[in-house]
């Protein structure tokens, strides 16, 4: 389909992904209709600070947003909140919301993102018991967030150790359940994640790993959480960090392709080439991994799959696709990744873990694949250069902090 | 409030009132000014809110952390008054802040 025949965009969801379409696509010079549908009653919003600044009470909603409620009509973006798209009709071109009304598009944009994982166990019900992955989520935690409160936080990834800073931050209790051997277990090396064990237990957070969630207890809201082993941990707010999973429901009804997300080309088309899917919800094929899907959790993948389908949309070029990158921030630690660390077989370490500025390089035989990088900006930057070129970096080099990273990538780059 | 003076790599200026305690980026962002991606949304992440600080003002807007240092030897066409406009907290004292744009963030 060529760009001019496109008058109607529709866009379901009203993440950063949905967000980032619609501003692209006018500010490349799409003059047709726009409108983004969003099941959550804010506009367009960050979701990394929910589990950082947001929680800890430093920033404000007015802040969250990824630009104000204004510009969206300024821009003649329709902005449909608190609304549920339905159904799909792929032959008629249109989309159903939920209520019946229909409306048809041209071109539909999917960023309906994830889903947090509810607790699978009786009692995750209770008052108390939480989640944490929107706006109105940290609304309901603040309450009992509060100095001396005991915290149990069930999950050890990202969102869970994030929560579990800013909850020791502001006086709270804490004790992270995880049912793995050790906390990020899904998404870094067995190093790192000793390395931020070791911070979180410096900090006074508890840890019970390899431990099994059987029951959330209370009566009126939670009072425990009990144990498979028959323990059991004190609880007055019980937050839940167990995973996400990709809101496909809309695109499976319509009969897409989808397998852990909705499937998707490099310009981000799913099997039907008039609907496009980005963000969390779309597994894309990651061209610096040889073409093999993926799903990323990420704003750089919201970001740029809303760059690519604009593009598509205006027929104009796509941007080159960058490394995937993520980050993380913990107490007074700025954890930088870059690239995806699966299918390392050696890894090389660069500075301090006791100085809490480290780098570690993964390799896959002799090519650079991910960092993460610990309070080390240059190690990130340098490294995220390279694995988007394709080139790898010596890895004596790497291992000795005396030759700068800025050295290491320029050497690595010109070969 | 500190009135903010943005020039595009093309030379289109905006003036924009950007509230006490938000950065220099947040200022550009919320208010559609084009040239900041600030992809990381301030976070200190990804380098992406590179802009020029005026000469004039180099001294009020204060010193680079060792980071913002780190993460700026990585823009493209850095200049000794380049900074990451998401670590410059905006002020009464950076009333009348002029910052230029470069060509691309990435």
């Amino acid at each position: 389909m060529s760009g001019s025949t496109i008058q109607r965009v529709l866009i379901v969801g009203a993440g950063q992904a949905g967000g980032e379409t619609a501003q692209r696509l006018r500010a490349g010079g799409f003059t047709g209709e726009i409108t983004i549908f969003g099941e959550e009653p804010l506009p367009p919003y960050q979701r990394p600070p929910l589990s950082k600044k947001y929680l800890a009470g430093e920033w404000g909603e007015d802040r969250l947003l990824l630009r104000p409620a204004s510009v969206y009509a300024d821009e003649g973006v329709t902005l449909v909140l608190n609304r549920r798209v339905v159904w799909i009709d792929r032959t008629a071109k249109r989309i159903r919301l939920e209520g019946g009304q229909e409306l048809p598009y041209d071109a539909l944009v999917l960023a309906t993102g994830a889903k947090a994982r509810a607790l699978p166990v009786v009692g995750a019900d209770l008052p108390g018991v939480h989640l944490l992955r929107t706006a109105a989520h940290v609304e309901a935690i603040r309450p009992r967030f509060v100095a001396g409160a005991k915290a149990v936080i069930i999950g050890a990834g990202y969102i869970g150790l994030e929560t579990a800073a800013v909850a020791r931050q502001l006086g709270l209790e804490v004790t992270v359940i995880e049912a793995a051997i050790r906390p990020l277990a899904r998404v870094t090396s067995p190093e790192m994640a000793g390395f931020f064990l070791d911070q979180h237990t410096a900090q006074g957070v508890r840890f019970a790993l390899s431990a099994q969630v059987a029951v959330i207890k209370g009566q009126s809201q939670v009072s425990a959480v009990g144990m498979a082993d028959g323990s059991e941990i004190p609880a007055d707010i019980v937050i839940a960090g167990i995973g996400v999973a990709p809101e496909t429901a809309l695109a499976e009804l319509a009969g897409l392709n989808v397998n852990n997300g909705v499937v998707v080309d490099r310009a981000m088309r799913t099997s039907d080439p008039d609907i496009y899917a980005i963000g969390d919800c779309c597994s894309r094929p990651l061209v610096h991994y040889g073409d093999r899907h993926g799903r990323l959790e990420s704003v750089h993948n919201a970001i740029e799959g809303a760059k690519i389908v604009a593009a598509g949309i205006l027929g104009q070029q796509p941007p080159k696709e960058e490394a995937p990158w993520f980050w993380s921030d913990q107490y007074d630690l700025k954890l930088q990744i870059a690239g995806l660390f699966g299918g390392y077989d050696h890894l090389v370490q660069r500075g301090d873990m006791a100085a809490r500025k480290v780098a570690l390089f993964y390799f896959a035989r002799d090519r650079l694949i991910a960092v993460d990088a610990v309070n080390s900006p240059a190690e990130y930057l340098g490294a995220k250069m390279l694995i988007q070129e394709g080139k790898s970096a010596s890895p004596a080099d790497l291992a000795d902090p005396s030759i700068p990273m800025k050295d290491i990538a320029a050497k690595a780059r010109a070969h | 409030m500190a009135k903010i003076t943005y020039i595009e790599h093309g030379g289109r200026q905006h003036v924009v009132e950007v509230p006490n305690g938000q950065s220099v980026m947040e200022g550009a962002v919320k208010n559609n000014v084009p040239g900041i991606d600030a992809d990381c949304g301030g976070a200190c992440a990804c380098a992406t809110c590179h802009v020029f600080v005026d000469e004039s003002w180099l001294a009020k807007s204060g010193d680079k952390s060792s980071m913002e240092e780190s993460m700026l030897d990585f823009a493209s066409e850095v200049q000794p008054n380049s900074r990451l406009s998401c670590q410059i907290k905006v002020s009464d004292a950076l009333d009348g802040l002029i910052v230029r744009l470069p060509a691309s963030q990435h």
